[in-house]
């Protein structure tokens, strides 16, 4: 008997736990602890800190569990692109039905555990997320309009709304502002991965606005997005969660994204092929720098309240 | 040849201690998680654990 007669069919050898955990996308876990964390803590009502803790942990497992999911769902697309080839299923270490029952179990564990930890609303937003993400973005959005990303970039946004609903058992200006911080900086991120991505996309059919609509379009698409999340994330700062050092951080932050996206208008794909992608890839590294920094100035202002040193515009 | 311990068993013996720590850890979380809620939630009945009416404050 060959040794691959003992293992599951389409993998070359027993998965180990880590292959399983690679399933659950722990990068985009990071941020979703992260975002939910900075909603639960910029909140005005506190819980107790073991509350918080598994609340936000279950969060992030709920994001990880639509992650299997989606890797389960998208093995044929993650297998022809360079950037997901190595990802557990298309490179033979994990079954495609392992996928499905852990992200299916781990779906339904971590909407109960936030519920009993936290509150229904918190629980049924958690859920909601997991199905917009699973089924809306993968199964329907992602490979049918070069929208996906637009629409689809909601399921990313509603982390910070969960974490704020996990504190206050509410949906409130502050959270869908935060939520659209989320939803607006999304289109600009994935479009400049998209321009450096090249013909990705397009061998694995995927409806991509850089395969639909070329990068001339794209490049627009990003200056025109970034502009108009410019003026909402500096707004942002005016609002009951704002303050002065998130509204410092806005400013800067928001100049260095916008001018960014007019460099990228300014370039053709001659000019990108030249140098590699060079200003693309930073305009999305930075993209990763500029949420970062908006949500922790936002904790900062938080501390600000706590302490007593910061009342509000 | 029968080997003793083939690839597959270390593997799999990695991943059953991995899945044990997990498991002992849910239930630390959910002993912790229990523990904070009954002790949050005020002046209960022990046999039915609801909110005992008799120690309740009255409002003035």
């Amino acid at each position: 008997m060959a040794d691959t007669d003992l293992y599951a069919p389409g993998v070359a050898r027993e998965p180990g736990l880590k292959d399983y955990f690679d399933l659950l996308k722990p990068r985009v876990m990071s941020l979703v602890v992260f975002t939910a964390l900075a909603g639960l803590l910029v909140a005005p009502q506190s819980v107790h800190p073991m509350v918080g803790f598994t609340a936000i942990l279950f969060v992030a497992i709920g994001a990880g569990a639509s992650g299997a999911l989606n890797m389960w769902w998208d093995a044929d697309i993650d297998e022809v692109m360079r950037r997901t080839a190595r990802r557990p299923i298309p490179d033979g270490r994990v079954p495609a039905s392992d996928a499905l029952a852990l992200g299916l179990g781990l779906s339904g564990l971590s909407v109960i555990m936030v519920g009993l930890a936290a509150n229904l609303l918190a629980a049924a937003l958690l859920a909601f997320t997991i199905f917009f993400y699973a089924v809306v973005y993968s199964m329907w959005l992602k490979r049918w309009t070069p929208q996906n990303i637009v629409i689809g970039g909601a399921a990313g946004a509603f982390p910070p709304m969960i974490g704020w609903a996990i504190a206050t058992g509410g949906v409130s200006i502050e959270s869908i502002c935060m939520f659209m911080l989320i939803f607006l900086w999304t289109p600009p991120h994935f479009w400049a991965l998209a321009l450096f991505m090249k013909d990705d996309y397009s061998n694995a059919g995927v409806p991509m606005l850089t395969v639909t609509h070329g990068h001339r379009s794209t490049r627009r698409h990003i200056f025109v997005y970034t502009l108009v999340l410019a003026a909402f994330a500096i707004g942002m700062g005016f609002t009951s969660i704002g303050g002065p050092i998130y509204l410092s951080v806005a400013v800067v932050m928001n100049a260095i994204f916008c001018k960014g996206a007019f460099d990228i208008l300014r370039r053709d794909r001659a000019a990108a092929d030249a140098d590699g992608f060079a200003v693309e890839k930073s305009f999305f590294k930075f993209s990763l720098l500029y949420l970062f920094l908006h949500f922790g100035a936002l904790l900062g202002d938080a501390a600000l309240r706590s302490a007593g040193l910061w009342g509000g515009f | 040849m029968i080997r003793a311990e083939h690839e597959i068993h270390t593997r799999r013996k990695s991943r059953n201690v991995g899945v044990g720590l997990i498991l002992a850890t849910f239930a630390l979380i959910v002993f912790g998680l229990s523990a904070v809620k009954i002790t949050n939630v005020g002046p209960q009945e022990s046999f039915d654990h609801v909110v005992r009416p008799a120690l309740a404050v009255e409002d003035s």
